[in-house]
């Protein structure tokens, strides 16, 4: 088609040169655009590649999925094509989620929801991802946009929405719970959530949603001054919760003090937020994947280069009554647990080959329960590893309360308080 | 209270304190809190009149309670500026502050996160964390809000990025 329309134009222009009316080149020119303007649109066309049915492990210039399957041929990863099956949920579409969206799209994913009430701003062009002509659009317009033409089989499902408001909440919730991409898929219908949002009240949501539904789900965040951060794998009832415990920080090293906060809110750097999404990303492959070793906990402190990590247990006073109940969980399933644990220890003892034990037994594999080794306590800032700290404090106990509630027993009825306070705001 | 000034922390320990620790799903607790945060609401109003410093007008915009609007307003130069007001309870409240919003200022001023949500200090997250479930909407307007208008109207004024409404319609009409 390019080459007829190329043909096209070339006769266009001799027919021109061949007209002895001059005052007919004007109309020539025009259809000339015409044309020439068609074989822009064929060629943008034909840059969106078709669906591919089956990842393919064949290695020529046409299968995008080629580096990817040559992990499984490699032996870094069992089964790569599985990732199809997967659906992740990335909360907020900013300079972490965005990115990080981008990563799991060219890894092929099997589908991606994603969550953000936002517009693309000339403000967010010092981070990675959206570009110039999409200011204006809705992040999560947007993101579809780029997306789909970067990996046209990912199935991409987009909700413009608060998830800290009560109806975006439940919106959140139901989308969460939707199997229809996978029925057979045990629990909700997603299998990791990422949360990528830049403030306390959405994490706290996403927290209280996935404590709910018994989801697993990754937190990431950049400090405000843009020159640390962090990610954190969360599963309820096994894991602190982010409610668990004040949110952990990296310490820049920065003394709060010396940080000038007249007339900003926060800083960001593509960096910073590129390096984070990278990690987040990364813990989701080995999550869903099974390699490596997935991290609890990982700060990334860029001033010093430094990778502080640890985990932490949920905390048995946990303020989020949802946390408590998959804590209780969670004990019950321990003697099914370590039976299923046995087991399949049993299972590779059988399949390795007969003779000697190894004995160099490299990473320290135990056969004792070792789940709670090294793993501190979600309220116990002391035991905090270096360069880590809490970033606000724990609630007051409730019993030390000092101010007692006062005992107005004259009005308690809600329309009555209602009328009393329209009227004080009538004059 | 370390970072506030003494203004806000006599005014704050006047407003009484909730109790209950319940957010917009939590069915009977809710309705409970909301009592709560209308005798607390009720009480800082009345305060403000008789100090002759009532700033704000605020009400529930829907039954259940789960969205508020109004206005608020700050004196500069004798002259009288007023924005419309208005926030959302969060689902995570009151473990979450409201964060609330001045519509008419968004993107006029760093000090504001998009939608007009006012960017609130250091101290105040850390106050509210630490004084959960005791604190409601009441709270937050004396923590945050006033703190806010205080410090950032007169910026606005000064520079000219907002105009007093006599200001704005005289130029207008010249
Ligand atoms: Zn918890």
């Amino acid at each position: 088609m390019e080459a007829e329309l190329k043909d096209m134009t070339d006769d266009l222009e001799s027919l021109k040169r061949s007209l002895p009316d001059s005052s007919l080149h004007a109309s020539v020119d025009k259809l000339k655009l015409h044309v020439e303007n068609l074989a822009k649109m064929v060629k943008s066309a034909t840059v969106q590649r078709s669906k591919v049915k089956d990842m393919s492990a064949e290695v020529v210039d046409s299968n995008p999925y080629s580096r990817l399957m040559a992990l499984q041929r490699m032996g870094i990863v069992e089964n790569y094509e599985r990732i199809r099956e997967f659906s992740v949920a990335i909360v907020g579409i900013g300079g972490v989620g965005s990115v990080a969206a981008e990563m799991l799209t060219r890894c092929g994913i099997g589908r991606l929801l994603l969550y953000d009430y936002d517009k693309v701003e000339l403000a967010n062009m010092n981070r990675l991802f959206f570009r110039p002509e999409q200011v204006g659009m809705t992040k999560t317009d947007a993101a579809v946009q780029t997306l789909s033409d970067i990996n046209p089989d990912v199935v991409l499902e987009s909700f413009t929405l608060n998830i800290t408001t009560v109806q975006g909440f439940e919106t959140f919730m139901a989308s969460l719970k939707n199997k229809s991409f996978c029925p057979s898929k045990e629990g909700s219908g997603v299998d990791l959530v990422l949360s990528c949002v830049d403030n306390y009240e959405a994490r706290m949501a996403v927290n209280q949603a996935c404590n709910e539904l018994t989801q697993t789900w990754m937190e990431s965040g950049v400090s405000e001054d843009a020159v640390s951060g962090h990610i954190q794998l969360l599963i309820p009832g096994e894991t602190a919760c982010f409610a668990c415990a004040p949110p952990l920080v990296v310490a820049s090293g920065v003394d709060e003090r010396t940080l000038k906060r007249e007339g900003v809110c926060a800083a960001s750097l593509p960096t910073t937020m590129g390096v984070v999404a990278g990690l987040l990303v990364q813990n989701t492959l080995k999550y869903l994947l099974k390699f490596g070793q997935v991290s609890p906990y990982l700060g990334y402190n860029s001033l010093k280069d430094y990778f502080p990590t640890m985990a932490m247990k949920p905390n048995p006073q946990c303020s989020n009554a949802a946390c408590l109940e998959r804590q209780k969980e969670y004990l019950v399933a321990k003697p099914a647990r370590d039976a299923a644990a046995k087991a399949k220890r049993e299972a590779e003892a059988s399949l390795a080959p007969e003779g000697p034990l190894h004995d160099d037994n490299e990473w320290n594999i135990s056969v004792v329960d070792d789940s709670d080794l090294g793993r501190i306590d979600a309220t116990s800032a002391g035991a905090l590893p270096e360069g880590l700290t809490h970033e606000l404090p724990s609630a007051d106990e409730f019993e030390k309360s000092p101010a007692p509630v006062p005992a107005d027993t004259s009005v308690d009825d809600l329309e009555a308080l209602q009328k009393q306070l329209e009227a004080l705001n009538a004059d | 209270m370390e970072g506030w000034d003494p203004n806000t922390k006599s005014t704050l320990t006047q407003i009484p304190l909730l109790s209950t620790k319940a957010g917009p799903r939590d069915g009977a607790a809710w309705t409970q809190r909301l009592k709560e945060e209308y005798k607390a609401l009720i009480a800082y109003t009345q305060m403000n009149k008789s100090n002759d410093n009532d700033w704000f007008r605020i009400s529930a915009a829907n039954p259940e309670g789960t969205r508020w609007t109004g206005k608020c307003w700050y004196v500069h130069n004798l002259l009288k500026y007023e924005f419309d007001l208005q926030f959302d309870i969060p689902v995570t409240y009151p473990a979450t502050a409201p964060e609330l919003e001045l519509p008419q200022l968004d993107g006029k001023t760093q000090k504001m996160y998009r939608g007009g949500k006012i960017c609130l200090t250091v101290h105040f997250k850390p106050l509210w964390a630490k004084n959960c479930p005791r604190f409601g909407i009441a709270h937050a307007l004396c923590l945050g809000l006033a703190p806010w208008l205080a410090a950032e109207i007169p910026i606005l004024v000064d520079s000219g990025m907002i105009k007093h409404k006599d200001d704005a319609s005289s130029s207008n009409e010249s």
